[in-house]
């Protein structure tokens, strides 16, 4: 439980510090380096979704003037297959390798074939179109209907679904499957007075970041290199690329620039290992960076998914028993998010039989990676809009069932663990009495509601904390701040030592400069960083008695810490003035030398993060457009270090969630040919699309946090889907169960209704 | 053949050789060195390389560099002034208005813009206004607020 309860600092508002770097345009971005004699690289992709490569002729852009170096599959190494450790989404090391750069096959449009460093980017571009390729094209799998038929041309010849009870016969596009079970669904399923069964379907989407991926990268001919990039984690980023480049990791330096947004989907990496090949050949640093159209087309966007879902319930409304078939498409390599949807289906919910089995199913698309609670959206959006449809089956209100069937403390999560200190059942008793609960809703109009959830992750985390001569203090730590992470680490350090918030800068440093740290990711930043910064603040403060204990000739445990100044406990009789943090760097030379502390970790006990989400919409049963009339996010954030963030990431998942839900899809051609790569016909939710979004922050607090902290940045993507769903169907009076609810589908759902 | 273009930038004077079909935010970021600008889309859609050209609010990814021959232009390096931040970019600051921030200079720009025309804008207007620059993370529910707050400390209004 949290041990502080009055905060100085914790749960203010202040500017971030690095907050005038990022409103003047100073700050620097991926893309924002340059470094002397530098080149620019460009990559030649596959026109194919899934080909094999007979030759590449490379002659006609070598010749080209100002091209200095061109790679293909051929310079990179072999890479033996292993899971990738510590990042967001799962996948492999010698997939990795074959994703950055294809070896005998293409498997998807946009597969990087070649890449060219150049004096200049039109003289990259020229070259790329020198270069000549031949194909053998093959037949491509676009679904995850096809990718599992009988007979389904197959990615990889060697790959055998895992997870099966012994090895198949027969080589397959389904990488792994997985079952979760608990109880007699059966048996549940006979005792239900209601059931509800359903196929739901969402497409590939993209993150959206608005930062394209880029980097800079330097090879030195004593093997060290350089790599400057935007990522959520430098670690990260070096480990992966020593490993697709056979080298050891203290061979490569990565330098984290600001990083222009992620969601996960910059937890893995594209251009590096090329850039460092490029430079290698050519003897100079080299930039990569994607344009928008290869970052639709060739970076990781998230799974597409189906999903069918049955679930019964007797008349008061208590769940029998839930199934769930959770089929989620990888891309061209193992590895969608399929085990956390698997596991969080029914995390909401106390059932007592339950069975899930998930399918990570290979398809020709480019290789997903993590989105924000990866595998939660298309999971709950199945589950909580087949909860709606069950509470109007029952003429129950939908927060009342699922408060009658909400986990709380105590109960035994489907994916494992007991939970404890929960905020679902506040969340939702906060919906309910939500003023936007009870507003009246005019012909046209409708109302959803939806739960969201996501595990959160502790994971490893470093911090140093520098106290200046001043008595102020220098934090560092590894984490790229991609939404504010700097201003709550100054806020965690500021408490811990007493000192104002302005005295206290937070350093994002390089892989040679802060200690291991692991992904900006699974909302574990605040929480687990936060944990390091106060753990080294804590190491200062033990240092600072120890300190005060020699000059004043006590014991140890006879200094304490109060109010920001060592003392000496009551009752001890010595003459000592009690000192601050300044006062004690002062005397730093006299009493051991400068005050540095540091804390190392592995953060456990991330409590689960629970939503609610309450959605109005109307819908113009002409053109089938939604309008999002009003927004509610209402979240169990642990305590809220800096609540304007924490509104923030509420705000900023919640209408990502409502663009998954409205509009955003890659639209495929029947060749495997994404037609609307780019922002005009890919399109995130505008400002003029939307209603402000009220957020309420429950505080209910993590006992696995020092402040009470738990992650807060993936559980707002998780209920929009469904909430806005749920409204539609409101609206409309027919279910919608496929995404995005664009305005052709909601025509079409019309019409077919009216026969 | 390279050309020459003279032009105003952020009030100093400046000169530049480019390709004649380079955009001016290839120009901006690659021959002045001004990075504040950035490139999201590369096609005029996500507006994060927002500039003012003579007063107008342009995307510079859907400007050929040499059309700012003898004319004027304010970047985002342009906006605030030495003593103070532009209300617009405080508001953003005390709003928590970014996450990520790679929009920001987009929208400082446009927003500046915004309120260069139109002192009191409704929340409407704001938001169609602005619904050439996407932001990924905020929602924009605090940048709406921010702008608004600025126009009416900068009306001399209440808050």
């Amino acid at each position: 439980m949290s041990e502080a309860v009055d905060f100085r600092y914790i749960g203010t508002r202040p500017v971030r510090p690095d907050g005038l770097d990022k409103v003047t345009g100073r700050a620097n971005f991926g893309a924002d380096f340059t470094l002397p004699g530098m080149l620019h690289g460009r990559f030649l992709r596959s026109p194919h979704a899934h080909a094999r490569i007979l030759n590449i002729d490379l002659e006609a852009a070598l010749a080209v003037p100002g091209v200095k170096a061109i790679v293909t599959g051929k310079d990179f190494p072999e890479v033996e297959p292993g899971d990738i450790q510590g990042g967001e989404g799962a996948g492999d090391y010698h997939d990795l390798a074959v994703n950055v750069m294809a070896r005998d096959k293409v498997l998807y449009h946009g597969h990087a074939v070649a890449a060219v460093a150049a004096t200049s980017v039109r003289a990259a571009e020229q070259a790329i179109r020198a270069i000549k390729v031949e194909y053998e094209v093959l037949p491509a799998v676009l679904d995850i209907d096809s990718a599992m038929a009988a007979n389904a041309p197959l990615l990889h010849e060697q790959l055998y679904t895992e997870g099966l009870p012994e090895k198949p016969a027969r080589p397959s596009n389904v990488a792994q499957v997985m079952e979760s079970t608990r109880g007699d669904i059966e048996a549940g399923f006979a005792e239900a007075d209601v059931i509800i069964e359903r196929t739901y379907i969402t497409p590939t989407v993209h993150q959206g970041y608005i930062e394209p991926h880029a980097c800079v990268a330097r090879w030195g001919q004593d093997e060290q290199s350089l790599i400057w990039c935007a990522t959520q984690g430098s670690f990260d980023v070096r480990s992966m690329t020593a490993r697709v480049l056979g080298l050891n990791v203290s061979r490569l330096k990565v330098i984290p620039s600001e990083i222009g947004g992620g969601f996960g989907g910059k937890t893995t990496i594209y251009l590096e290992p090329v850039a460092i090949m490029l430079s290698r050949r050519s003897g100079r640093p080299v930039k990569l960076v994607m344009t928008r159209e290869e970052v639709f087309r060739a970076s990781g966007p998230a799974s597409a998914s189906k999903i069918k879902l049955k679930i019964g319930a007797r008349k008061d409304g208590s769940l029998t028993a839930m199934y769930a078939w959770l089929g989620y498409e990888a891309g061209a390599f193992k590895g969608s998010p399929m085990v956390p949807g698997v596991m969080c289906v029914f995390a909401p919910y106390d059932v007592p039989a339950f069975k899930a089995e998930g399918y990570d199913v290979l398809v020709n698309k480019p290789k997903v990676a993590a989105y924000r609670a990866p595998g939660a959206p298309q999971a709950l959006f199945a589950t909580e809009s087949a909860m709606d449809e069950l509470a109007r089956e029952l003429g129950m209100d939908p927060i009342e069932l699922r408060l009658k069937n909400a986990v709380r403390d105590g109960s035994q999560a489907a994916y494992g663990p007991k939970f404890n200190s929960i905020g679902l059942e506040a969340c939702l008793e906060a919906a309910r009495a939500h003023p936007n609960y009870q507003r009246p809703l005019e012909p046209g109009q409708g109302r959803g509601v939806a739960v969201g959830f996501w595990f959160n992750v502790g994971m490893q985390s470093s911090a140093e904390i520098h106290v200046n001569e001043d008595g102020t203090a220098t934090v560092i730590e590894g984490n790229p701040d991609i939404g504010g992470s700097r201003a709550s680490m100054a806020l965690m350090a500021a408490e811990e030592l007493c000192i104002p918030y302005e005295n206290v800068r937070v350093v994002v440093a390089d892989t040679e400069s802060a200690g291991f740290t692991n992904v900006t990711g699974g909302s574990r930043v605040t929480f687990a960083t936060g944990m390091a910064v106060i753990e080294a603040a804590r190491d200062i403060i033990s240092q600072l008695k120890q300190r005060a204990a020699a000059l004043w000739n006590v014991d140890e445990d006879m200094v304490d810490w109060v109010d920001g100044k060592v003392v000496p406990k009551p009752g001890i009789n010595v003459e000592a003035e009690p000192m601050s943090l300044a006062d004690m760097a002062a005397e730093s030379a006299k009493t051991g030398g400068p005050l540095l502390g540091r804390a190392s970790l592995n953060a456990r006990g991330a409590g689960p993060a629970f939503s609610v989400n309450l959605c109005d919409v109307a819908v113009d049963p002409e053109t089938g457009k939604v309008d999002v009339l009003s927004f509610t996010a209402i979240q169990d954030a642990g305590k809220a270090i800096h609540p304007s963030y924490v509104e923030g990431q509420m705000q900023g998942g919640a209408v990502q969630g409502i663009g998954w839900a409205l509009n955003e899809e890659y639209v495929y051609n029947g060749d495997g040919v994404m037609e609307n790569a780019g922002f005009l016909d890919y399109r995130i939710p505008v400002a003029s699309d939307l209603p402000m979004i009220d957020t309420q922050i429950l505080e209910v607090p993590n006992p696995g946090h020092p402040y009470g902290v738990r992650g807060v940045g993936e559980t707002p993507i998780v209920a929009p889907l469904a909430a806005v769903a749920n409204a539609v169907s409101a609206a409309t009076g027919l279910r919608m169960t496929e995404l995005p609810l664009s305005p052709p589908r909601i025509v079409a759902a019309l019409e077919a209704a009216k026969g | 053949m390279k050309q020459h273009v003279s032009s105003t930038v952020n009030g100093e004077q400046m000169e530049f050789l480019c390709e004649p079909d380079e955009t001016l935010l290839e120009a901006l970021r690659d021959r002045l060195n001004l990075t504040g600008t950035k490139e999201g889309c590369g096609t005029g859609d996500c507006g994060a390389c927002s500039v003012l050209l003579d007063g107008t609010l342009v995307c510079s990814c859907l400007v050929f560099a040499p059309e700012i021959e003898g004319r004027e232009l304010t970047t985002v390096e342009g906006i605030a002034s030495p003593e103070a931040l532009h209300p617009v970019q405080r508001k953003l600051l005390e709003h928590a208005a970014l996450q990520c921030g790679i929009c920001t200079p987009g929208v400082v720009v446009a927003a500046k813009a915004l309120l260069d025309a139109n002192p009191n804008p409704s929340e409407e207007e704001t938001r169609y206004w602005l619904a050439g620059n996407l932001c990924r993370c905020t929602g924009y529910d605090k940048i709406i607020r921010a702008v608004l707050d600025a126009a009416a400390e900068m009306r001399g209004a209440a808050p």
